[in-house]
């Protein structure tokens, strides 16, 4: 058993009881609410005759099927609008605060928490969204919660929980030139499986982690779950306090003190001991992009799409499946596979750093005749930051699409999805059959400059040629 | 009903799930195949069931494609038989959801998702785990017999069917949860706000 982590403490720290089942009752210090996964949580506290507990440690926003384009109410679909009218009637039955769209703060839950300093270190935090992990980056414990965990911690403040390993995964050295923390996550994946974290709780450290900005860490966090870790974290450090401080929800001067005394002190000890390490250099890697249909299908942009009988006979069968539908052939490489839609946003990579370096690569290109370039950034206040700084006529320039925030593509339950068998160079963090909104559709997952190099190409491209790329078509 | 706490709602001992089988065959099937994301616009889990597999089941017209959910000699199955890693993805609930409102009340596989085996536990829906030898091998059976009984058996850890007995694992918590009928989170932890309200506020974070 892991003994002195960060995992450890916090969860010491929030242990209310022992329940008969064995597992632990822990209480939940942020409570994240959207729209898609909680109007049966709220639905059986209602036929229970129960209220909300927590409503202050409770927060809502609505991201899955709010439309990009039009938002104006009613939504054309009527779907959507009931349940955004649901939602609506239901935070203000228990008292929760909404970021709803006029409020100029909503956007997808993983981005919103943060950016007002909800989200701190120390903290339990869940919502009914696999990509809770996210807020580890803080050095919060946190984790995706299924609808009817959700009626525990509305009713009770409190989630019920079996305790899990640490698996400390270090990566070392300096990551290249066009490397990013979504080519580090998808390597960790495709090293250990897409279930490898099953049973853990994934700690990132090391320099390549240490030297990283709080948007790096966090697209690192979110997509513990697709390595099969319900939950993933970063140790807090000066990076993290400074993101802090002077954010909404963060106190000031003397409480602000009194409460980062509070992080340091839940951090992972240097003698602190794991149940698994792993280790990872950092500086080896390249660009990453995947070439099948889940997330752990990926290669290195200059690598060969591998033969399935030269993979473990479990993974055969699904490498083949996957390839058929992909339409790529072992032995070629990813680079030069050409797409249709460039998708940039979702919970992984729609935040202002994933949109600044995206519009480094973009400013002074054009979006290929053939591509439709669709920007989504992850919040209201992303939107009018990157605006601010002029990144919305870059990418508009360009010829792609600014949108409004949400979750979008990522899983296309608004409007904005794939359409037949079209292929997607995405930022989002899920290559499934059918995610994007067409069960033909192809999705390739890659970090945000590959993203808008791909748009500009036509195909998937190593970002760091693009230079010569150019000078080859001129 | 077992629970004593007249609060306990549904829960109900789980020690056995006795049903004809259905096998769906594959690693790392994800919940946006057991229910794809536009089935997810809805305010309640009513009706779920018509959609499970959905994409995977009917093509664009919407007509049946090959799927053992499909077929007819599976219908009324409510033992399922699946492989490695299933239900990996998005946190949904809608997807135990679906498979129980299509009739699924125990799952047999070589291993599961975490968040969605959690789920499926909140519906006491055993999630079993056993080799992929045995797992296959019980898929194979219900493929020829579709119409035998396999027993899920949480007391004692096994999966029988003919005169075949599987040495399963049941998660330790899941099995107390199930056995005692003590699966309704909701009641149980109900039960200790005073302590939560202390534990609570021993939080550096909840003062400021």
């Amino acid at each position: 058993m892991s003994e002195g982590t960060l995992y450890d403490k916090v969860w010491d720290r929030h242990e209310v009881t022992e329940l008969p089942t064995g597992q632990t009752q822990l209480f939940v210090g942020l409570h994240l609410v959207h729209e898609v996964t909680s109007p049966q949580a709220f639905g059986m506290l209602e036929e229970r005759g129960l209220e909300v507990a927590y409503p202050e440690r409770t927060h809502a926003t609505v991201d899955h099927i709010v439309p990009t384009a039009d938002q104006s109410r009613p939504y054309s679909d009527d779907a959507a609008e009931e349940m955004m009218s649901e939602l609506e009637q239901n935070v203000r039955n228990a008292g929760i605060e909404f970021d709803d769209p006029t409020t100029g703060r909503q956007g997808i839950v993983h981005v919103v928490g943060p950016e007002q300093g909800l989200t701190q270190p120390g903290m339990t935090i869940v919502c009914g969204d696999s990509h809770t992990a996210t807020h580890g980056a803080f050095g919060a414990l946190a984790f995706g919660i299924g609808t009817s965990q959700i009626r525990d911690v509305l009713a009770t403040g409190c989630i019920a929980m079996e305790k899990q390993k640490v698996r400390r995964i270090e990566v070392t050295g300096e990551l290249d030139e066009g490397v990013t923390p979504k080519d580090v996550i998808l390597t960790v994946i495709r090293r250990l499986g897409t279930d490898g974290g099953v049973g853990y709780v994934y700690e990132y450290g090391g320099e390549a982690i240490r030297d990283m900005d709080m948007a790096g860490r966090m697209s690192i966090c979110n997509m513990s779950i697709e390595g099969g870790a319900r939950a993933g974290y970063v140790n807090p450090d000066e990076t993290t306090y400074e993101y802090l401080e002077g954010r909404d929800r963060v106190p000031e001067g003397e409480a602000f003190e009194e409460l980062k005394a509070y992080w340091e002190s839940v951090a992972s000890d240097a003698d602190a001991e794991y149940d698994d390490v792993v280790t990872i250099d950092g500086s080896e890697l390249e660009p990453v992009v995947t070439w099948g249909t889940t997330p752990g299908q990926g290669i290195g942009i200059s690598e060969e799409i591998p033969a399935p009988e030269d993979l473990p006979a479990d993974k055969a069968d699904s490498a083949r499946a996957a390839q058929e539908h992909m339409e790529v052939e072992p032995g070629d490489t990813m680079a030069g596979y050409e797409v249709d839609v460039a998708f940039l946003g979702s919970c992984t990579n729609a935040r202002l750093p994933d949109l600044r370096e995206a519009a480094a690569v973009v400013k002074g290109r054009e979006v290929h005749e053939d591509v439709r370039g669709l920007v989504v950034p992850g919040s209201q206040r992303v939107k009018a930051a990157a605006e601010a700084e002029g990144l919305d006529e870059v990418f508009r320039d360009a010829g792609f699409e600014w949108r409004g925030a949400g979750c979008s593509m990522c899983l296309g339950m608004n409007g904005d999805q794939l359409v037949g068998d079209e292929r997607c160079a995405s930022s989002s963090n899920r290559n499934f059959v059918g995610r994007q909104g067409s069960k033909d559709g192809r999705t390739v997952l890659m970090s945000p400059p590959m993203v808008a190099a791909a748009a500009v190409t036509g195909e998937v491209t190593d970002v760091r040629d693009l230079e010569r790329f150019e000078e080859v078509r001129a | 009903m077992s629970a004593d706490d007249g609060d306990a709602g549904p829960a109900d001992i789980v020690t056995e799930v006795t049903g004809t089988g259905v096998p769906v065959r594959g690693n790392d099937i994800d919940t946006d195949q057991i229910i794809p994301a536009r089935f997810l616009k809805v305010v309640t889990f009513d009706g779920l069931g018509q959609f499970a597999f959905f994409d995977v089941r009917f093509d664009d017209e919407d007509n049946p494609k090959e799927h053992p959910f499909n077929e007819d000699r599976f219908q009324g199955a409510s033992v399922l038989a699946v492989n490695a890693n299933f239900g990996c993805g998005s946190s949904r609930e809608h997807a135990p959801q679906a498979l129980m409102r299509w009739g699924i009340d125990a799952i047999v596989g070589e291993s599961f998702a975490e968040i969605f085996a959690g789920n499926c536990l909140a519906l006491g829906i055993p999630t079993v785990t056993a080799s992929q030898e045995d797992v296959e091998a019980l898929q194979d059976f219900i493929d020829q017999n579709p119409d035998a009984d396999v027993e899920v058996d949480v007391v004692e850890e096994e999966v029988r069917y003919g005169d075949t007995v599987v040495d399963a694992t049941v998660d330790d918590a899941q099995k107390r949860a199930l056995v005692e009928g003590v699966w309704d989170t909701t009641a149980l932890m109900g039960a200790n706000a005073d302590t939560v309200k202390e534990t609570a506020a021993s939080l550096p974070y909840t003062n400021v």
